[in-house]
């Protein structure tokens, strides 16, 4: 057997991130002092290459490389790219955050390039294996990333449940995989795909390993009935790691979805929509209602990102109607387009949360948003475009994903679904309103002034008018959202 | 026809100025942020008065068209433009709009940037409302405005502003939805176009129709606010400050009324005809029912408010019998409404300002007191009640004769509102201004300012001016009515 050298041209970024995070964990156990700084820089400085390298090395056909397990495309090269973006905000949002608790230690900006390079391979797997490999990268990182404030005890309970219920989720897509072997002998999406079409493959084994599959993915987006953790993980880490969980994986998991899912089963989409849709109506409406009893606002936002996905899955369950496939590309690319809505929106949401907070503090509680106009009104102002932009109000971005993915729906024919999610949308208003209430309507609790450092202020500003632009202009994005899946499917 | 994009003028010079009054942050500011405010509005006024002078009376089609793309992606443009029906409601709300920041120059002494800001900001956004002609642009406008509107009344309304906030947000956001779902859904018949003017020609069979029809009533119905959803509206006046009751009962209200007109009968013609039995009813109730309502308050806020419903009740019952005298009616009458109301609830801010009370039992013999106000006062409950020779006699006479004409006990039932109307208005002002001086405060109140004074003389002015010749109003509107009508006449089945 003669051994082919593999084309790395593709797989470029990946292998930059590979190198400079191993490169990265030498280099910080010799530098005492200045670890910390080096490591915080040395990951941003990584994720920006890799932008750069992503962008250079990006092509308009899908290539194949390793065999087959790897593929290079615009779906890909996009979905990286939110990736980076996404994680290098989180850090940024994050750094003053760990230093004030004492846990900003170099191997959290580690184990946050290894979760990007996680993701990263998620994004671009043609084959199981590696899109196994890389979520489970991401996971244990992630994992590992909730309780590193080990002297908590409720962040190391939220690390275990969270380790726990994803190792027995990880174990759930490992099998629907080996089903799908077993029905369809192989585990290469493309093969799997053919299979499929010619409709080669023994049905019912084909289904089980579907559920299973189904089941997995849903886990990694965290919606019901497979959000146990969602809550307890969102409240029990460090609000910088909860950050973290709401943005980036979220497209990760998206990207999952959408490979194993439309580039793997596309020929027996109205089976998985039909799971879907079940699942999304249960996030939608147990999400929202849930939301509203709570008093932490971490658990609120975990609820409401609950609520979220199940819009995305609204977005994917929309695609082919009684067999009719034309409405596909509208209707992943709004799905992507309300991930990618979502992850700005969560960053900004969390962001405010590290803004509040100072040594010895933790922003956590409703009440601790009680008259911010009146300690700072930018602020107040950013945190009301973030919330009016959650409950899909206009001008703001929240706006347009809801209308994409409500527009996909209604295309599709779903009324009820339609009607189903603008009612609990009212209902989701009811508790972004109740933050704005407390911010504008009440008499602050707590007149201590703000102590983040101009860093948050300024990434928080840029981030809460990022909202608003893109709700003025969301045509860029969205045809980008669009583009993606034209050169890819 | 000019160059100038006049249209986007009266949105956006009104919203930046909100945004640079904004800038002027805290209240050591106020003094500027008052002068910047007034001049902002000035300003925003200045720009609709050529919207009235080059508008040409003898066409229904759309005038000062503003076309552009916004969202290609979903064929979404910036597509703006008024016509006889509309091009009113620019200039009225733009001119409410200044009287508000006078009214609110004194009263205000707590985060004044922010209020005059909210206040240009809604301006702005409703003149977008009245001016969009792409779906989902009215319907961003419409749902922007709810935010402005949200943060006037939870931050400087009365005691119960929370529960009156939320539930005004909640009940417009609800309908506002439902009818979102309706818009997508036309898009999708009309072949993927968001435009109105395109939607007025779609042909869709009658059962569509009808859930479209509903779909509209739900998200306009609630604006309007018609019975049985009118419960925000007292709620949502009472707590208001002055400023917020005046914008929403003389432009808010008259959203989702436009609405009907703009999207409800036109794009679904069949379903308006079906169910104008329906519509018609409940115009009725809220003309009757509610009129007994206003009768028996005891908060002199809540008693315009229900007024308000009632008087809306004429304007939705002028549209839902198809004739033009009753149409051009019951849109003279929601101009007219938009005055006097804005009058009104001035008049109570003037008295509420000097006694912090709004219980009609706290006052008696103002006259004595205020002679001035008084005079004023006694003009615009007059013209509440629809006194011929003032602009409220006008619309309700019209849409009464128009009823008569569709049917005598629809017109029978409608013209005994007048009697409500005369009664709760002008028994309210004869416990509040009449009689013996009830207390010692009523005995220390002052007089008009000059400011005051100077507001409620131009209303005045206005509503005794509609009142003898409304021809300049409905000269403008003779070419879009009879399209309308022409356009409703036909089925689209």
């Amino acid at each position: 057997m003669n051994f082919v050298v593999p084309d790395f041209y593709p797989a470029a970024a990946e292998i930059f991130v590979a190198v400079m995070a191993l490169a990265l964990m030498l280099v910080t156990t010799f530098a005492r002092s200045a670890a910390r700084s080096l490591a915080y820089y040395g990951a941003q400085a990584t994720l920006i290459g890799a932008a750069f390298i992503t962008i250079f090395t990006m092509q308009g056909e899908p290539v194949h490389t390793f065999s087959r397990l790897f593929v290079g495309d615009l779906l890909g090269s996009f979905l990286k790219l939110m990736i980076y973006f996404a994680t290098a905000i989180a850090l940024l949002y994050g750094r003053s955050y760990l230093g004030e608790r004492r846990i900003d230690r170099p191997e959290y900006y580690l184990l946050a390039l290894l979760m990007t390079l996680g993701m990263m391979v998620m994004a671009t797997a043609n084959h199981m294996l590696p899109m196994y490999i890389g979520l489970e990268m991401m996971s244990l990182s992630l994992y590992a990333m909730v309780a590193f404030d080990r002297e908590s005890a409720r962040s190391v309970e939220a690390a275990m449940k969270y380790f726990v219920l994803g190792a027995l989720a990880s174990g759930l897509l490992l099998y629907g995989m080996s089903m799908i072997y077993g029905a369809t002998g192989s585990l290469e999406l493309s093969a799997i795909a053919q299979s499929t079409y010619n409709q080669t493959a023994n049905e019912t084994v084909l289904m089980f390993g579907l559920v299973f599959l189904v089941a997995g993915i849903c886990f990694k987006l965290g919606v019901v009935p497979f959000h146990m953790w969602v809550p307890d993980v969102y409240h029990g880490a460090p609000t910088a790691v909860t950050m973290m969980i709401s943005s980036a994986p979220k497209i990760a998991a998206f990207a999952m979805a959408v490979r194993l899912l439309v580039w793997g089963l596309f020929d027996i989409a109205e089976q998985w929509q039909g799971m879907l849709m079940m699942v999304a109506v249960a996030s939608i409406v147990l999400g929202n209602l849930a939301a509203i009893a709570q008093q932490n606002i971490k658990r609120m936002l975990a609820y409401s990102g609950i609520s979220h996905m199940g819009f995305v899955l609204l977005g994917l369950l929309s695609g082919v109607v009684d067999g009719d496939q034309h409405f596909a590309l509208n209707a992943y690319s709004s799905a992507m387009f309300y991930t990618v809505a979502y992850v700005i929106m969560s960053l900004a949401s969390f962001g405010m949360l590290i803004l509040l907070s100072r040594a010895g503090f933790e922003a956590e509680n409703l009440e601790d948003f009680k008259g911010l106009n009146k300690r700072s009104p930018w602020f107040a102002l950013m945190m009301l475009f973030v919330m009016f932009s959650m409950a899909g109000v206009p001008f703001f971005i929240g706006f347009f994903a809801k209308l994409a993915v409500l527009q996909a729906v209604v295309a599709a024919g779903y009324f009820w679904l339609a009607v189903l999610a603008v009612l609990m949308s009212v209902v989701g208003a009811f508790y972004y309103l109740r933050v704005v209430k407390l911010m504008y309507f009440d008499a602050p609790a707590d007149e201590t002034p703000l102590q983040a450092p101009g860093e948050v202020r300024l990434m928080l500003s840029v981030n809460g008018l990022a909202i608003a632009a893109l709700g003025l202009a969301p045509q860029m994005l969205m045809s980008m959202c669009a583009y993606a899946f034209i050169g890819s499917l | 026809m000019t160059d100038i994009p006049l249209l986007s003028l009266a949105i956006w010079v009104p919203i930046i100025g909100g945004l640079a009054v904004l800038a002027t942050g805290s209240d050591r500011n106020a003094p500027l942020a008052r002068m910047l405010a007034l001049f902002a509005a000035c300003v925003g006024f200045a720009v609709t008065l050529p919207l009235y002078t080059g508008f040409d009376t003898s066409t229904s089609a759309m005038q000062f068209v503003e076309l552009g793309a916004w969202v290609p992606r979903f064929n979404i443009n910036y597509h703006l433009g008024v016509d006889g029906i509309s091009v009113l409601f620019v200039l009225l709300n733009a001119f409410i709009t200044i009287l508000v920041v006078v009214a609110g120059w004194k009263v205000i002494e707590n985060k004044v940037a922010q209020y005059m800001a909210a206040f240009l900001i809604m301006s702005g956004l409703m003149n977008g409302i009245f001016s969009a002609l792409d779906g989902v642009l009215f319907y961003v406008f419409f749902e922007a405005s709810l935010i402005p509107l949200y943060l006037i009344i939870g931050v400087w309304g009365g005691p119960n502003r929370v529960y009156a906030a939320i539930k005004f947000f909640l009940y417009t956001l609800l309908g506002s939805l439902l009818m979102l779902i309706a818009l997508l859904y036309l898009f999708m018949q009309s072949g993927g176009s968001f435009s109105i003017l395109d939607w007025h020609q779609v042909q869709l069979p009658i059962e569509p129709q009808i859930l479209i029809f509903l779909a509209f009533l739900i998200a306009f119905g609630v604006k309007v606010p018609m019975w049985p959803v009118h419960t925000w509206l007292p709620d949502a006046h009472v707590e208001a400050p002055t400023g917020g009751s005046v914008v929403l009962a003389a432009i808010a209200l008259k959203l989702g009324a436009y609405g009907f007109l703009r999207f409800s009968l036109p794009i679904v013609p069949d379903a308006a005809h079906e169910l104008s039995g329906l519509m018609i009813t409940l115009s009725l109730i809220a003309v009757i029912y509610i009129g007994f309502v206003a009768l028996v308050q005891a908060d002199m806020k809540k008693l315009v408010a229900y007024s308000s419903i009632s008087h809306m009740g004429f304007v939705t019952l002028g549209f839902f019998v198809f004739n033009p005298l009753a149409l051009e009616g019951a849109l003279v009458q929601m101009i007219s409404h938009g005055f006097v109301s804005g009058a009104m609830f001035l008049c109570i801010g003037v008295l509420y300002d000097r006694l912090h009370s709004r219980e009609i039992a706290d006052y008696g013999g103002v006259v004595h007191t205020m002679p001035k106000f008084a005079a004023f006062f006694m003009l615009f409950a007059m013209a509440n009640s629809g006194l011929p020779g003032t602009s409220g006699f006008v619309g309700e006479f019209m849409v009464v004769l128009g009823s008569v004409k569709f049917n005598f006990w629809v017109g029978f039932a409608a013209a005994i509102s007048i009697i409500l109307g005369a009664a709760y208005s002008l028994w309210m002002y004869k416990r509040v201004v009449f009689g013996k001086v009830a207390n010692d405060q009523v005995a220390k109140l002052e007089d008009l300012s000059a400011r005051e004074f100077a507001f409620l003389a131009v209303l005045a002015f206005c509503v005794l001016a509609m009142g003898l010749y409304p021809f300049p109003f409905t000269e403008v509107m003779h070419a879009s009515v009879d399209e309308l009508l022409r356009h409703v006449a036909v089925s689209k089945l």
